[in-house]
């Protein structure tokens, strides 16, 4: 899409200020009639070209199509709102997001419980398009909407003492049915974790929308974390709890299974799953008989931005 | 009367066994990327999982239905239990094919390897190799040349069971219900014929 320009980094990138002055009824408005104009410049029905299709032309700075909003929207991990990949789906609705607060503690001079809107006051909104690579070896690619983490980090700023910030998701079994099922071993609620300069690395997202769309609670509404180079465990959803720490945190899928999961997660097709291989992944088409399995890249593809964090490291026990 | 009413069941049966390969095929008619379907956003994944999880469904009805027929008294029931054994074999064999095709793209080095290193898809595919023969010795011709040897072969239907059940615990991440819910229905029917045994 040409408002999605390719920066020298290689990614695709369109960013605005914060306070974007043009309205988002207007601003979508606006894009659906240009896209509109272009159906039809390409001697293509307009009709028909609605939602569903709005993102159809958009591709990565990788040239990979994005996948369509319908299938992101509905194949979600999300134990919290049961196992099944459907489940989040059905079950997220229950969910109360507004008000949202987020609550900063640990090792930075500004601490306390703030309210979503003026956490994230002042922090330019961007838009990228990343890939996002499950640890069950599938993906998809999708464009985000959010603010750059270690821009909110800059106003929050940690202290010397913060080496590692800890996430935490909402604990509310009422409204996350998942959270009191019978048959579960996760200890709620979940966390993930970052090394502080994985966390203000550039391509660190805090999200707030995808698809020109607020997040979808089942992907994590109000506020999800989005690290691209690493696995989709590690981008933690419907966060309630920013910490710095000191020392690393224990995260949750590493508490449930540490042979299996590590804290890194990075995106790795030389290290092996325990149970799978990780040198291949499916790309979703939502399609039956798609040819769609493709090699996995180091770093989800993002190898150039992100591997001087790991240099000296050996990734095969930091997995 | 007794020959058409065992027709009727038989008709019943196949109707019942067929109808989640039935409603497969419908989904996979209906598939539509924009307007996501029963079968989800990965209907790669979603048939292979629906073919596994009614063959091991299947599979435990087949061996259900021994035990219910010595409980009840009944054991001219046990002339549908090669129907049953036959469509558990057809689903699990679909499930195979499925996962061959859909999920390693017929990459035969990567089914191979797979094979190889994750113990899951070991324990499914020795299970499914169990099952060859008793599909293949299923016939009266084959049960009447084979003697007693023919239950004793077919008790391979034993290990094939556990080996599916270890294949879907060892797939699954969270959320044991259904693992739990086919453990105890093994045990149950395990323990049904040590018992039978004994007496």
């Amino acid at each position: 899409m040409s408002h999605f320009i390719h920066n020298p980094a290689g990614r695709a990138i369109r960013e605005e200020p914060a306070a974007s002055i043009t309205p988002r009824s207007v601003y979508v408005a606006r894009r659906q009639f240009m896209r509109a104009g272009l159906a039809c410049a390409a001697g293509v029905s307009a009709f028909g070209a609605g939602a569903a299709t709005d993102w159809a032309s958009a591709k990565s700075e990788r040239d990979e199509p994005v996948t369509p909003s319908e299938l992101a929207f509905q194949y979600n991990n999300f134990y919290e709102f049961g196992t099944g990949k459907d489940d989040p789906a059905k079950n997220a609705h229950r969910l109360t997001t507004a008000p949202w607060q987020v609550t900063v503690s640990g090792a930075a001079e500004r601490t306390g419980t703030f309210e979503l809107d003026d956490l994230l006051a002042g922090c330019a909104v961007v838009e990228r398009i990343y890939r996002l690579r499950c640890v069950e070896a599938w993906s998809m690619v999708i464009p985000w909407r959010g603010v750059a983490l270690g821009e909110l980090l800059g106003k929050l700023k940690p202290t010397a003492d913060a080496r590692y910030v800890r996430f935490k998701t909402l604990y509310r079994p009422k409204e996350m049915v998942g959270q009191k099922a019978l048959f579960s071993t996760i200890d709620w609620p979940y966390v993930e974790g970052l090394r502080l300069d994985e966390a203000r690395h550039p391509l660190t997202l805090l999200a707030t929308g995808m698809y020109d769309e607020d997040l979808p609670k089942q992907n994590g509404a109000p506020l999800r974390l989005v690290v691209p180079w690493k696995y989709g465990f590690k981008s933690i959803k419907s966060i309630v709890a920013i910490e710095f720490l000191r020392e690393q945190p224990k995260t949750t899928w590493e508490l449930q299974n540490a042979r299996e999961y590590g804290f890194y997660a990075n995106v790795n097709p030389a290290v092996s799953h325990p149970r799978w291989s990780q040198a291949t992944e499916r790309r979703l088409t939502g399609g039956l008989f798609s040819r769609n399995r493709i090699d996995t890249l180091p770093f989800n593809g993002y190898a150039g931005q992100v591997a001087s964090l790991y240099e000296g490291m050996d990734l095969r026990r930091h997995f | 009367m007794a020959g058409a009413q065992q027709t009727l069941i038989k008709a019943v049966l196949w109707l019942l066994l067929a109808a989640p390969a039935l409603w497969l095929a419908a989904e996979i008619w209906r598939l539509d990327p924009y307007r996501v379907g029963a079968l989800g956003a990965d209907p790669q994944l979603a048939v292979t999982r629906w073919l596994g999880e009614w063959g091991l469904r299947i599979l435990l009805a087949t061996l259900a239905l021994s035990s219910v027929a010595r409980l009840r008294r009944r054991p001219g029931w046990i002339r549908y239990r090669r129907l049953l054994g036959l469509f558990a074999f057809a689903y699990l064999s679909a499930h195979l094919i499925a996962y061959s095709a859909l999920l390693a793209g017929f990459d035969l080095a990567q089914v191979g390897a797979d094979l190889l290193d994750r113990p899951y898809i070991t324990a499914g595919f020795v299970g499914w190799l169990l099952l060859l023969p008793l599909a293949v010795t299923s016939t009266r011709g084959w049960q009447r040349s084979l003697g007693p040897a023919w239950r004793t072969l077919h008790r391979l239907s034993y290990p094939a069971l556990v080996l599916g059940l270890l294949h879907l615990v060892w797939l699954t991440k969270d959320g044991y219900f259904e693992v739990v819910l086919y453990t105890l229905a093994a045990f149950a029917l395990f323990w049904e014929r040590w018992r039978s045994r004994r007496r």
